[in-house]
């Protein structure tokens, strides 16, 4: 349905030039969640805004529905944009508006009647959760209630795609969590195809369907959530999987030594791959070497068969018994580093 | 203390003071404030960003900012006696004012719309608006607490710039404030002028606050 085709854009400040976009291109089925995953500064905000041409890029081709959107004029290119709703990481709600209002700001650009608009506003409201709220001003609501709003209002003119540019980075965990969960039903409900950017997994994880990952305005990598998931190799990918640092608990740090002695125990970070379940590994260590050990810290993520994610083990086996589990790891191929001896 | 005849006197000045305050303010806003939306629509980075209309509109509005309201008036009197048809009188007044004030609140709304935040005009554009539509129903009234307080400071210099036109036979409380203060010197009736005139100053200002509070929901 939407086709990003070489897309390429450099922005020009005084003496410098920076390459935002170097020759993207990208798909997006009917219907799909599909999100695009980058550090801040990979390109990802400057992606999202060329497919509805808020951002011109400099060449390449963004083909809805078989139009190409780079073609038009800028009339045409307004007609098409009302069937792209798009909300943003800062709401962009009119603070001259009411809740009502804001929503039917999309609809009194095309001159819709009063009592369409009537209709069609308290019933996007009631999708959004927020009836009561109608004739609220935005500065009374939450940063989640704002989102929801700006949700409403990029519904209004029942577009076939939604367009989220960190549509949750300005919110709590839990506001993330059920702003997503109304872009999930959203998704199924109306049928509305999405595409975000973000980076926090969290989000891709939550909702979307496919991925794509971009690192200084390449496009590294693009499939399903799994696929993308267990290509490890790449180094990008595995900084946003991984991401999450395993501390080790401030008592345990402080007694932390660099070389071992006798009496310590090593402090194992783990990284789990696809080849072995984290039931197998600790099974194996408990059962098979008999080393008895402490799982200090545990992050596990399962994606159909595998689980990936990190573990903080302390071992407490004997010396020997010990580096027969450091071998285990090895021979499995599973990443393993020794934090120190406590 | 005042005679009647008095009373009568600086009761037609201050109608006439804020006639031309008010009248002229109307006139500054018809002319400045397009102006001002130009002005802010075609800087760098905005919708319909131009640099050659940007510069020489620009130059223009500081040309007229530049020129004295004193000067700004004389030099003018030709042109009001074409539109007017006489170069004397509060209506003869308007025209230099309002002049006069144009360049000054076209400057005030750019600032005002650029207070507006950028991401609001870009969701605009994202959900179809066109440039007429984004200045009517974003741009304008986001920027209303913003333009009621210039328009309010744009008022008060008005007030000002009328007494000045008195001096130069505009009429109002300026000129009473001249004839009485400055060639008869009775002290009574110059500072019942001044003290109508800071009136006048005060009460502008607290409608503005209070009505720029009221459309304020950021």
């Amino acid at each position: 349905m939407i086709e990003i085709k070489n897309i390429s854009k450099t922005f020009h400040q005084k003496k410098q030039s920076f390459k935002a976009l170097d020759q993207v291109s990208l798909s997006v089925e009917k219907g799909d969640i599909v999100g695009i995953i980058g550090f801040s500064g990979a390109g990802k905000s400057t992606l999202i805004r060329t497919v509805n041409l808020l951002e011109r890029p400099d060449e390449g081709q963004i083909i809805i529905n078989g139009r190409d959107f780079t073609k038009l004029s800028s009339k045409q290119l307004a007609g098409e944009r009302k069937k792209i709703g798009m909300i943003f990481q800062h709401f962009n709600l009119l603070s001259s508006r009411t809740v009502f209002d804001n929503v039917a700001l999309s609809l009194e650009l095309d001159h819709v009647s009063k009592d369409e608009i009537n209709r069609k506003v308290n019933e996007l409201l009631k999708i959004v959760g927020l009836e009561d709220k109608a004739n609220d001003y935005p500065k009374s609501l939450s940063g989640g209630q704002k989102q929801r709003v700006a949700i409403a209002r990029a519904l209004a003119n029942d577009p076939y795609l939604l367009l989220c540019d960190e549509a949750t980075s300005a919110l709590d965990p839990a506001t993330t969590q059920s702003i997503l969960q109304l872009l999930r039903d959203i998704n199924q409900r109306l049928g509305i195809t999405i595409l975000l950017i973000t980076h926090e997994m969290e989000v891709i994880k939550a909702v979307c369907n496919h991925v794509a990952v971009i690192d200084k305005g390449k496009l590294l990598a693009k499939g399903t959530l799994s696929e993308i998931i267990s290509d490890k190799k790449n180094p990008v990918i595995r900084q946003f999987i991984n991401s999450d640092i395993m501390t080790i608990p401030q008592e345990l740090n402080k007694k932390l030594q660099k070389e071992p002695q006798d009496g310590l125990f090593p402090l194992i970070e783990i990284e789990l791959n696809e080849n072995i379940s984290v039931e197998k590994l600790l099974s194996t260590l408990y059962d098979q070497y008999k080393i008895p050990y402490k799982l200090l810290k545990a992050d596990v993520e399962y994606l159909g068969d595998a689980n990936f994610g990190k573990l903080l083990l302390h071992l407490q086996g004997g010396y020997e018994e010990n580096q027969k589990a450091i071998y285990y790891f090895n021979q499995n191929k599973i990443q393993n580093t020794v934090k120190g001896y406590a | 203390m005042l005679s009647d005849s008095v009373i009568a006197l600086l009761g037609k000045g201050l109608w006439e003071t804020v006639y031309m305050t008010f009248v002229s303010g109307f006139f500054g806003f018809v002319l400045g404030l397009p102006v001002g939306i130009l002005l802010f629509l075609t800087r760098k980075g905005q919708l319909l960003e131009n640099a050659a209309y940007y510069r020489v509109t620009s130059i223009l509005v500081n040309i007229f900012r530049s020129i004295p309201f004193i000067i700004l008036i004389v030099w003018m009197i030709p042109f009001t006696r074409v539109i007017i048809g006489t170069s004397i009188g509060m209506n003869a007044a308007l025209v230099p004012l309002s002049v006069g004030a144009a360049p000054f609140i076209a400057r005030l709304v750019e600032n005002s719309l650029l207070e507006v935040p950028h991401g609001l005009i870009e969701t605009a554009r994202a959900l179809g608006a066109s440039p007429l539509q984004i200045i009517q129903k974003v741009l304008l009234p986001e920027a209303l607490p913003s333009l009621i307080n210039n328009a309010a400071i744009t008022l008060i210099t008005l007030v000002g710039y009328s007494a000045m036109g008195g001096a130069l036979g505009a009429g109002g409380l300026g000129q009473i404030g001249y004839q009485y203060g400055y060639i008869g010197y009775d002290a009574v009736i110059m500072n019942v002028v001044l003290v109508l005139l800071v009136a006048l100053v005060f009460i502008i200002q607290f409608a503005g606050d209070r009505l720029a509070k009221k459309f304020d929901h950021r």
